[in-house]
């Protein structure tokens, strides 16, 4: 398919692409196995200037878009989603200080996580609010030139290794959802520790802990944007950080086709190829379909949110995710089928993407959150209309 | 610090396979790629570069298409390169290449190290290091496995020998050939790639490195390929199979019987 | 310059543009026609069974007194008191090539303190006559003052055949001396002949072993090989008679700019795989570091060396030092076992030229059985006990 990349898009991809078959794919099983987190590549990525691929050149980054991180995503996310989610959530907890920071924030921490130099996190999610942010109970309470933190961050990707955290916390209680803000919190920072590492279902490559905030004090100049624009902030960088999600998507898919075709050609069963059965021609066929289908959507929505100031971002952010996460689990689901007992064995890589899958639908808002926005968005969209259909 | 690295295109020989009819090597459709062992001498001048500011010339001699290699070798950080690319130079040995080679690096006029890699995959002769050093008149080491710049003029390295390992101290200018354990080869960056892309990459031949075309080529080589064939394979195969006693018996009375040592 | 035409012999077969490696050769109504992707590498000409491709001579030169250089030289190569094995082996190889010459043949010893036994053992291997050059600058080896000494000893005695084994010293200082007297080397070599005309037969490997090339030097001298050791068979000849020449060199033949600081000896006996008669090799097979036990178990119990694929070392199981294969050591032991080991072509052109090669794989499709001359389809942890067991077992009964 020729979705007409530039020439520095097909060289993100080409990279991306060798750092996957070079790095990533002969550690795999072995970082899902060990739950090591993986520095090395890491190192690499941060080597070869893809994290800073979306953030502008005044900040030490290539000066692209959510369309390149993407690019960047999809194929680190053939190899392994655990790993190309810890690359990807460095740019979640990147966009609050890219998108609203001043700009003594910006030159203190952009061009750090542009050059993998540290690596950024996002932490919102709490034991009472998931997909109800709204219940989030962690406080920042003014004291002078300082703000004083207070409570526990659950689940936050890239928990206790990263460097640079963005938090929401209550400033004002009695503001309700107008009451929350942003900050940036250090690793280091007096009062700020780490829960344990958690264990997962898959994305094991990848670091989960809780973010505990201790009297934790920070000075004031780490406040993001202004008290109150907490949410605005979070929703915004959904927005950007979604169509990221799809493209891990895709990538997961899109590994799992390839190991189901080349396993599907290479399999006797019956005296043929299982390629030249109808029941998986069928298969493989709906697979690649969903897979490209997915990849079209991504790549299409990208490139129309990098162009324009989107007011339908939101809606359209959130059909990457839950459209390309559906698929992913699916095909990854029919890839375990095709190989069988060998796809159920972990001597293939195909049982490790289904149970990493599973968290594309969940992290980063869930998928049924995705399809209310998406319902709330249309409603929206449609009560301005003057038009009627029927 | 100048440092140029010599490095060579070969094809991929994990992917050449063996004609089973007529015995030949089947080359088509074979990747080219950098030579493994060159790949450590572009890491070990890039080690040096993140230390000492250096800057780093790679050469290759080769067909047009070697320009590829060149570009690879950019995208990992090498700061500028040379083809040297002229009929003239086609059915080369190892004489003729280091003579070429060593001419190029004369003409770049300020080289403080050269780096090699170890030996070419295809050739695997490990004489182009040498040879060139001698053509250039200057000390070198080879299967070196660490390198320190001590300061402007001298190095110290590690090699690895059959017999362990020696440590010298070699002054600048020299020539290095270098093995794996210099350090695993980095991969390209996206900036060094963008800037590879567009690099101009000058080429050489014959007449730009004042070499005589009769000193260059087949016709500046000392030694001919008279008959290129197959290595007879083996016809003594065994396949031992079936439970496991049976099997050590079996190995262990064929071994016995080709009396090899140990038992 | 490309591979000459002899148009009157060829048919138009069509067999040449199959085995063309780069494509250069086409096919036309009535004749062949080769582009500029030749690169002279000469696998048509081999090909041809008519005849009819030949390539461009070799250049001359300017012309040499080819006549006045006689005899056969090997390389004695010396180091910490004794002399290594190749040389033997060497020595029996150059003996032939002399005797079909009609000339001498001459071992040629460099270093410190050399031994008036080592002179001796050089003459029952065969030799003729024995050049010393005995100096303190030659205690260590140090490729400058090497080469530049058997560079005077050339243009004093001037050979027509020089060996020397390829080894790491072999190969580091050999190609020096070629280039400083200006004359052809061949790698590595695992055959040497005599052709008709009297040149010196090279043949070695190419393109990781995948094929053999035979290769001479016509038009300079001496003929300079380096060879595989463990490949020429060492032959005493017991009441051969020899004599030693000692060579007093100018000074200047034992400058170096290169200065030897320390030399650290290989501790691990078993990591000695170039001159180990036996290695017990492991891959990636074994599954984890601990099994690797079982490698190292053998190899003590038949006094081997432990050898490792790529897989194995990258996974930390084992030392670098270990490594056979491209990227590793090449080996050529009497008896080599690959154990868990597939047989990447990587791994396998580091160990191909072993005489004997066991491979216990469970995987018969494993590429190792393709070179392995006793190829065990088995689990390696039911095998190997098993036939750990039976070596200790039969040494019991045995003693």
């Amino acid at each position: 398919m020729d979705y007409f990349l530039t020439e520095e898009q097909q060289m993100i991809q080409e990279l991306a692409a060798q750092i996957t078959k070079e790095k990533i794919r002969p550690v795999r099983a072995e970082l899902d196995e060990s739950e090591a987190f993986p520095w090395e590549i890491m190192k690499v990525l941060a080597q070869s200037d893809l994290f800073g691929l979306y953030i502008p050149e005044a900040y030490g980054g290539m000066g692209g878009g959510i369309l390149e991180n993407c690019l960047a995503i999809e194929q680190l996310a053939q190899g392994c989603i655990g790993i190309a989610t810890t690359f990807a959530a460095s740019g979640l907890g990147a966009y609050p200080i890219l998108l609203f920071a001043n700009e003594a924030q910006k030159q203190a921490y952009l061009p750090d996580i542009a050059s993998g130099k540290r690596l950024a996190a996002f932490g919102v999610t709490e034991s009472g609010a998931g997909s109800d942010v709204s219940g989030i109970q962690t406080t920042a309470v003014r004291d002078g030139d300082y703000y004083i933190l207070n409570g526990t961050k659950q689940w936050i990707t890239n928990g206790g290794e990263a460097e640079i955290y963005s938090v929401l916390a209550i400033t004002d209680r009695s503001k309700g959802p107008r009451g929350a803000s942003f900050f940036i919190v250090e690793k280091g920072d007096p009062g700020f520790s780490f829960g344990k590492k958690e264990k997962k279902l898959g994305i094991r490559a990848s670091a989960t802990r809780e973010l505990v905030f201790q009297d934790c004090r920070v000075r004031k100049d780490r406040l993001i944007a202004k008290e109150g624009m907490g949410f605005i902030v979070a929703m915004k960088t959904f927005d950007k950080s979604r169509p990221g999600i799809g493209a891990l998507g895709v990538g997961l898919a899109q590994g799992a086709l390839d190991i189901s075709v080349e396993y599907a050609r290479k399999r006797v069963q019956f005296g043929k190829p299982i390629i030249s059965f109808q029941a998986i021609q069928h298969k493989l066929a709906n697979m690649a379909t969903k897979t490209e289908a997915s990849r079209a959507l991504i790549y299409c929505i990208a490139r129309h949110m990098d162009a324009n100031d989107a007011p339908d971002a939101s809606k359209v952010a959130a059909m990457c995710k839950v459209f390309a996460g559906d698929t992913a689990m699916e095909v990854a689901t029919e890839a375990v089928q095709v190989l069988g007992g060998y796809g159920y064995m972990q001597d293939y890589p195909v049982e490790k993407m289904m149970r990493d899958a599973k968290i594309l639908q969940i992290y980063e808002g869930t998928n049924e959150i995705q399809r209310n926005i998406i319902g709330q968005e249309l409603n929206k969209e449609y009560s301005r209309l003057k038009e009627t259909f029927f | 610090m100048h440092i140029a690295v010599c490095i060579k295109q070969v094809p991929d020989t994990k992917n050449v396979r063996i004609d089973p009819d007529t015995h030949t090597l089947v080359r088509q459709g074979v990747e080219s790629i950098i030579n493994p062992f060159d790949l450590f001498a572009v890491e070990a001048a890039l080690k040096i570069k993140d230390e000492t500011q250096a800057t780093i010339t790679v050469l290759t001699m080769g067909p047009p298409q070697a320009d590829e290699a060149l570009r690879d070798a950019l995208s990992r950080g090498v700061d500028d390169a040379v083809l040297l690319s002229d009929r003239a130079f086609a059915g080369s040995d190892t004489w003729a290449t280091s003579t070429t080679l060593a001419a190029a690096v004369r003409k770049m006029g300020d080289v403080d190290v050269v780096l090699c890699g170890k030996q070419a995959v295809d050739g695997d002769t490990a004489q182009v290091g040498p040879e060139m050093a001698t053509f250039l008149d200057m000390p070198y080491a080879t299967f070196v496995k660490k390198i320190e710049v001590l300061d402007g003029s001298a190095l110290k390295i590690s090699r690895q020998t059959d017999e362990g390992v020696e440590i010298w101290k070699l002054p600048t200018p020299c020539l290095l050939t270098v093995i794996k354990e210099v350090g695993e080869p980095r991969l390209p960056s996206l900036r060094h790639k963008m800037r590879a892309k567009k690099a101009t990459i000058p080429v050489w031949g014959v007449a730009d490195l004042g070499l005589a075309p009769e000193n260059v080529g087949l016709s500046g080589s000392f030694t001919q390929v008279v008959r290129v064939f197959s290595p007879p394979r083996r016809t003594d195969r065994v396949l031992i199979q079936g439970p496991i006693e049976e099997q050590v018996e079996q190995l262990f009375r064929h071994l016995k019987e080709s009396k090899v040592p140990g038992l | 310059m490309k591979a000459i035409v002899d148009r009157q012999k060829c048919t138009v077969c069509g067999v040449c543009t199959d085995v063309c490696p780069f494509g250069a050769i086409s096919l036309k109504e009535t004749f062949i026609e080769i582009s500029d992707e030749c690169t002279l590498c000469g696998m048509c000409v081999d090909t041809c069974e008519f005849g009819a491709l030949s390539l461009p001579e070799v250049g001359t030169g300017p012309a040499e007194d080819l006549a006045s250089y006689k005899g056969v030289w090997v390389f004695a190569e010396w180091r910490e008191g004794t002399i290594h094995q190749v040389s033997y082996e060497l020595l029996s190889a150059g003996r032939k090539l002399a005797d079909k010459r009609g000339v001498k043949l001459s071992a040629v010893l460099l270093g410190h303190r050399l031994d008036q036994s080592i002179q001796e053992e050089l003459v029952s291997y065969g030799a003729d006559v024995v050049y010393v050059v005995d100096h303190p600058e030659l205690a260590h080896f140090r490729d400058e003052a090497y080469s530049k000494a058997v560079v005077e000893l050339i243009r004093q005695k001037k050979p027509e055949i020089l060996l020397a084994g390829a080894t790491s010293m072999g190969r580091s200082f050999i190609p020096r001396v070629a280039a400083l007297v200006k004359t052809g080397l061949t790698a590595d070599c695992t055959e040497l002949d005599i052709s008709e005309e009297g040149l010196m037969l090279q043949t070695r490997p190419a393109f990781g072993g995948n094929i053999m090339a035979t290769i001479v030097c016509p038009n300079r001298r001496p003929q300079m090989a380096t060879v595989r050791p463990k490949v020429m068979r060492p032959e005493k000849m017991k009441d051969h008679q020899g004599r030693v020449e000692r060579m007093a060199l100018p000074e200047e033949c034992f400058k170096s700019r290169v200065e030897v600081l320390q030399v650290i000896p290989e501790q691990d006996q078993t990591a000695k795989l170039t001159e180990a008669d036996i290695i017990v090799s492991g891959g990636r097979g074994l599954r984890k570091s601990e099994n690797f036990s079982i490698i190292e178990e053998l190899a003590q119990l038949i006094k081997g060396a432990v050898g490792a694929s790529r897989g194995a070392v990258e996974e930390g199981w084992i030392a670098p030092s270990h490594q056979v294969g491209q990227t590793g050591r090449t080996v050529a032991p009497t008896l080599y076992m690959a154990v868990g080991i597939a047989g990447a072509i990587q791994h396998v052109v580091g160990m191909q030229g072993s005489k004997v090669i066991v491979a216990v794989n469970k995987d018969p499709q494993a590429p190792i059985f393709d070179v392995a001359t006793y190829g065990v389809v088995a689990d390696l942890f039911e095998f190997m006990p098993a036939f750990i067991r039976k070596i200790k077992q039969e040494r019991g009964e045995s003693s």
